[in-house]
């Protein structure tokens, strides 16, 4: 057994976990993370996305010992505490970016970590930038809009003038508002 | 599927490394980003006993300029050669060829040294190593010992490294002058190579001083097409004096037929991927 301490959407978790032990295992049946999927177990789908150290990972294909010390975040911690939905969660309800949805935590995980390093792409950007999601129900169309256009709601987030901190007047420079974290 | 069990060390020197290996013994092996290693412990098509986990080892990360090189460190990730300003400026090729690997996913964790290491024919690696004449540092218990990527790359899946040796970093000389391009074709996204091409060229005034081609999956391991460098080197920078050259480029070559493609079929896109490569290389058109 490894010692490892892991911080998974806000919360830190420490725990014993044989080294064989597979991340998105550790997440689903350690720690009840089941928004986390596995589709394929071959590497090949994306539907175990999570962010690991803020990027995105196929978690059937990381040894829950090599997330130690690191921060994890799901599909699960990616909403507000007030259970308002992410930009990318929303748009992909709005747009009806899914069918079964089995596909649909690694899809928006991947989006949500390509958005954080391009917060403008184009169609063909987004497809390419998915290259490592597959959806069986093939929604790929509908997908690429709810990505286009929480890119959009991002963006325009981002450039509204952050609310004033209270004993602060007059309110500071609004500081770039770091999107998909 | 869930990996045999196996015991972990996670090293944090080169030193440290290379002793875990050799307390393993035979049946022991290096982790880096798991894209390859991982896939194939969960099919348990392989078995060790031990996994030394390179991942914490600080002076295998990173790129460093060291006056007529780079030096790449071995843990260094596909997603890092993507971003690094030094890759751009002096060996943009690693940064194209990281570039095609897999999807975000795979190069947030997969590594350089793991790409070389593992020496799949089909991976983008491999190739433009061995078009920069790449040179590997390696530690083992004995010391250090440096390796060209000519005799690095041995047979399928199978490199110089003994299997008590760790790949230090990746050492690139820098070619001012010369320019480069990756061509690889696949079927879909996120696919492996049926054929990759990485090209160098140096023009002089109107015409093509030198070149240097290697070809992804035309063997068992990466290929220099020599007589695509012969027929290129002096000769007309024009569209057709590349496409006669590029026609050597099967020359010598074995290539495997396999679910994706005939050796035929490899052979064809060999010279079509190759005339492609070094127009863009080379800036023709
Ligand atoms: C879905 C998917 C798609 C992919 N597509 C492509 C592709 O299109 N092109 C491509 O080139 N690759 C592709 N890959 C493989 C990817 O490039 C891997 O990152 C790479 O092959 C291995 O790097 P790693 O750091 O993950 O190594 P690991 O998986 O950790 O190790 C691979 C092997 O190398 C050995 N090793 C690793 N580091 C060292 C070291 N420093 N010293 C000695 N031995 C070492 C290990 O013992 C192991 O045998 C893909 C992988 C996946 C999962
Ligand atoms: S379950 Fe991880 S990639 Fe398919
Ligand atoms: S919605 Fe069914 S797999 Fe994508």
């Amino acid at each position: 057994m490894t010692r490892i301490s892991i911080t998974v959407d806000g919360v830190r978790y420490d725990d014993d976990v044989q080294p064989r032990t597979l991340l998105v295992h550790h997440l689903r049946e350690r720690l009840g993370k089941v928004g986390t999927v596995v589709g394929c177990d071959t590497s090949n789908c994306g539907s175990c996305t999570v962010l690991m150290g803020g990027e995105s990972v196929k978690s059937c294909t990381v040894l829950a010992v090599q997330a130690d010390g690191l921060e994890i975040t799901t599909v699960e911690g990616l909403a507000g505490s007030d259970g308002e939905l992410h930009p990318v969660q929303q748009a992909f309800h709005d747009r009806h970016a899914l069918q079964c949805g089995f596909c649909t935590p690694g899809m928006i995980m991947s989006a949500v970590d390509l958005l954080a390093e391009n917060p403008d792409p184009t169609d063909a950007e987004i497809r390419e930038g998915l290259e490592g999601n597959l959806c069986r129900c093939t929604g790929y169309q509908n997908i690429v809009r709810a990505v286009r256009d929480a890119a959009a709601t991002m963006r325009a987030g981002a450039s509204e003038p952050a609310p004033a901190a209270p004993e602060e007047a007059p309110a500071p420079a609004p500081a770039p508002v770091e999107v998909g974290s | 599927m869930i990996p045999a069990a196996f015991d972990y060390a996670k090293p944090s020197t080169v030193d440290e490394a290379v002793r875990a290996l050799a307390e393993g013994g035979e049946d022991a092996k290096v982790l880096a980003g798991g894209q390859s290693l991982i896939p194939v412990l969960r099919l348990r098509l392989a078995a060790p006993t031990v996994l030394v986990d390179v991942g914490g080892v600080g002076e295998l990360r990173g790129v460093r300029d060291d006056g007529d090189a780079l030096v790449i460190g071995a843990t260094t990730r596909h997603a890092d050669l993507l971003r690094d300003p030094l890759v751009a400026r002096h060996a943009p090729l690693l940064a194209q060829a990281a570039a095609q690997v897999g999807d975000r996913q795979v190069r947030h964790l997969g590594t350089l040294g793991g790409s070389l290491s593992h020496a799949d024919p089909a991976g983008d690696l491999p190739g433009a190593a061995v078009a920069l004449d790449a040179s590997f540092e390696i530690a083992g218990p004995g010391g250090r010992r440096t390796v060209s990527a000519a005799d690095f790359f041995v047979d399928f899946l199978t490199t110089a490294l003994a299997p008590d040796e760790i790949l230090v970093s990746v050492r690139v000389p820098k070619r001012p002058g010369w320019t480069t391009h990756y061509e690889k074709f696949n079927r879909v996204a996120q696919a492996w190579a049926i054929v990759g091409v990485a090209a160098a060229v140096r023009r002089e005034n109107g015409s093509i001083a030198e070149a240097r081609v290697a070809l992804t999956n035309m063997g068992s391991t990466p290929l220099r097409a020599g007589a695509v460098e012969q027929s290129l080197a002096g000769s007309a920078a024009t569209v057709d004096a590349v496409a006669s050259a590029a026609g050597h480029a099967a020359e010598g070559a074995d290539p495997p037929s396999d679910a994706f493609a005939s050796a035929d079929y490899r052979r064809h896109l060999a010279t079509v991927l190759t005339r492609r490569a070094v127009l863009a290389a080379g800036g023709i058109a």
